[in-house]
């Protein structure tokens, strides 16, 4: 079922790091579609595997992992592209890299590099996907840095990123990351080293590059207050397992899986006070590589069974809202 | 509202200044402000909220309390059992007696165990240190206070690499409680920690608060967890308070135009709740060298001429019989004027 906007398809995805003689799953089934013009949130906690799935679509995996299963495709307007088969660091990746999927890393200090001046490392992008002469380039480059809304871009390109403040330096990554005006954007928790002032004046950008130019957002998170304010879909991840995946008002008001549905409940709503008591999660999350059995919040979950013991296969909810669990209706009955 | 009114700890004009130093002799060429003439009052029993952007000097202003940092200036007056005495003005001896009343649990609980001792190691200092002679009795006490935080007692005798990020940290209130303190002050004690983590640590803070009458100074960034732990709330921006109200005041009637503009830019978890969001141009400017007049004016919507020139005092106003206090001049005009602020009243009592 591939519609005609959709993008970028993942299906069943399945990636495994391997270290010190021990295999860890890291992605172990993640199938999801972005489409044009929308935005789709990766939620989960630190470790689900979230920004593995992620690089994988940049094929930006490190050395000792491997994409052991599934699929990505990338629907171009040249036809599909088979991402996943692609080599890791063949023409073909590259020349999609930077100017058709564009990636945002969340440590702007580490992505940068130093030793470059800002209008360099944008100018970088067109030196390798465009013909553009040298003074063009650098035109473009300071007409970047304004439309994010960077003071003085004229003077600010020829400088280094230890002279830009936080916001200002994320600010230059997303500039570099539009350069060649991307059909997919990814972000991999851009904002989570920021203020919330600033990460307001970021959201407001991602926001109007995302209808000037109808670009597809991945955008990798932690927090269910960003979810609720840029997602049109989200991703609900759990130890490598895409848990729930659906309509962002369906998704949060009407929560299918008991993760989902715990994890609403333990974070603090500005504005409700203490009107509503916190429900935190009991336990903590499993050691990657001493996995339970079976569906992997069983442990820690109100509604486990014996058949938890079976991993839950995807069970449609509602129009484009799958979760995977056995018990989804006695959880949307309970809620 | 605070189950007594009795204060426990009266700030007047706390400032915390950095020296900058700069070249071979290490001449000093500034300050960095991070606490700027900042007075509170801490009640006994209840929970004040810190909150503001990195940088805003709230770390500064805990860690001043505790005299962790050399402060510049200022009263930090504690009543020890109704004798009111200034931190400052202790002896180093009568410090070292004071700090079992003050107690603090870190944000980042990788950092702050020491990797090489056992928990049982570590949290027996203290104990060691204010009189408890006996390790057997040392043993019971830790491992009475690691079953409070819900963790097993056995626990102690292992090292903190064998536990996670949660457990670390209910092992650093564990510590801040060895020694029945009075006033914990809880620096960002959860930013580092997971969502599904962070309710189960925040609700432990709440009921220990409960058993122990203790009196805590919440230190966080994120709002929404200081809206849920606190009775008042205080706002800082670049070392100064901007404004301080009872919580539920402070979300419905936020009377500073930086509260309002931090209050609408942080997203919420409600789908379909969509809020005018303000998106405040530029950025926190730096403390070194802040702009004239009111700190914020450069960023603010409604500045004003005055508000380049003139410093606003922090003023106590009464909002349907509540006290909201905001350093802005334009909160005159949407409230009416100042009243008489409680802070005088405690002042003028204890003069008397």
């Amino acid at each position: 079922m591939v519609y005609v906007d959709t993008i970028l398809t993942v299906d069943n995805l399945h990636i495994n790091f391997y270290t010190n003689n021990r295999c860890n799953e890291a992605v172990r089934g993640v199938s999801f579609q972005l489409k044009k013009g929308r935005t789709l949130c990766l939620v989960g906690e630190s470790g689900c595997g979230k920004s593995v799935t992620a690089s994988s679509i940049m094929r930006l995996l490190p050395p000792l992992s491997r994409i052991e299963e599934g699929r990505i495709i990338y629907h171009s307007e040249q036809g599909d592209i088979h991402l996943h088969e692609l080599a890791a660091n063949g023409p073909e990746i590259r020349s999609i890299r930077g100017a058709e999927i564009a990636m945002i890393f969340q440590d702007p200090m580490t992505a940068l590099n130093p030793v470059y001046t800002v209008g360099f490392q944008i100018r970088e992008a067109f030196l390798y996907h465009t013909k553009m002469a040298k003074a063009a380039m650098q035109q473009k480059a300071i007409e970047l840095l304004r439309s994010m809304r960077i003071p003085a871009p004229e003077q600010r390109v020829n400088e280094y990123i230890h002279q830009y403040s936080g916001g200002m330096r994320q600010r230059a990554m997303i500039a570099m990351a539009m350069s060649c005006n991307p059909k997919i954007l990814i972000a991999d928790e851009p904002t989570t080293a920021l203020d919330v002032t600033v990460q307001a004046q970021i959201f407001d950008l991602m926001n109007d590059l995302q209808k000037k130019h109808n670009a597809a957002i991945l955008l990798i998170t932690h927090d269910m207050g960003v979810v609720a304010e840029l997602a049109h879909d989200v991703v609900v991840m759990y130890m490598g397992v895409a848990v729930e995946n659906g309509p962002v008002e369906e998704v949060l008001t009407k929560p299918a899986h008991p993760y989902t549905s715990a994890l609403l409940k333990s974070i603090p709503v500005l504005g409700q006070s203490r009107s509503k008591k916190l429900e935190p999660i009991r336990g903590s999350t499993p050691d990657p590589y001493n996995r339970p059995q079976g569906c992997q919040f069983r442990p820690r979950c109100d509604f486990a069974t014996e058949k938890c013991l079976q991993e839950p296969e995807a069970c449609s909810v509602g129009e484009n809202h799958t979760v995977k669990c056995w018990h989804w209706e006695k959880v949307l009955a309970n809620a | 509202m605070h189950k007594n009114s009795e204060v426990l700890l009266k700030i007047r004009n706390a400032q915390t200044y950095f020296p900058v130093q700069k070249g071979l002799l290490k001449r000093t060429v500034g300050h960095v402000r991070a606490v700027d003439k900042v007075s509170l009052n801490v009640y006994w029993g209840e929970t004040l909220g810190l909150v503001g952007e990195s940088g805003c000097g709230k770390t500064t202003l805990g860690k001043s309390i505790l005299q962790l940092v050399p402060v510049t200036g200022g009263e930090f007056i504690y009543n020890f059992d109704g004798e009111e005495k200034d931190l400052r003005k202790l002896s180093k001896e009568e410090m070292m007696q004071a700090r079992k009343r003050l107690q603090i649990v870190f944000q980042d609980p990788y950092s702050s165990l020491n990797p090489s001792f056992t928990i049982f190691g570590s949290l027996q200092d203290p104990l060691k240190k204010f009189g408890v002679k006996s390790k057997e009795e040392r043993k019971r006490i830790i491992g009475d206070l690691l079953e409070a935080v819900n963790l097993h007692r056995d626990y102690m005798y292992r090292y903190p690499h064998e536990f996670s990020g949660g457990q670390r940290q209910r092992i650093g209130i564990a510590r801040a409680l060895s020694l029945q303190p009075e006033l914990v002050i809880c620096d960002e004690a959860v930013s580092a920690l997971d969502v599904s983590i962070q309710a189960q640590v925040l609700n432990l803070l709440l009921e220990l608060k409960e058993k122990h009458q203790l009196t805590y100074i919440f230190i966080s960034h994120d709002l929404s967890v200081v809206e849920y732990m606190s009775d008042r709330i205080a706002v800082m921006y670049l070392g100064k308070i901007v404004e301080l109200a009872q919580a539920e005041d402070l979300f419905a009637n936020a009377l500073h135009p930086y509260t309002q503009a931090l209050l609408s830019a942080i997203p919420v978890a409600e789908v379909g709740r969509k809020r005018k969001r303000i998106v405040l141009e530029g950025n926190v400017p730096s403390p070194v060298n802040p702009p004239p007049g009111c700190a914020f004016h450069p960023r603010c919507p409604y500045a004003m001429e005055v508000c380049k020139s003139r410093v606003p005092e922090l003023k106590t106003y009464v909002l349907d019989g509540k006290e909201h206090q905001v350093a802005c001049h334009l909160a005159a005009d949407k409230v009416g004027a100042p009243a008489k602020s409680r802070q005088a009243e405690v002042d003028s009592n204890a003069t008397n």
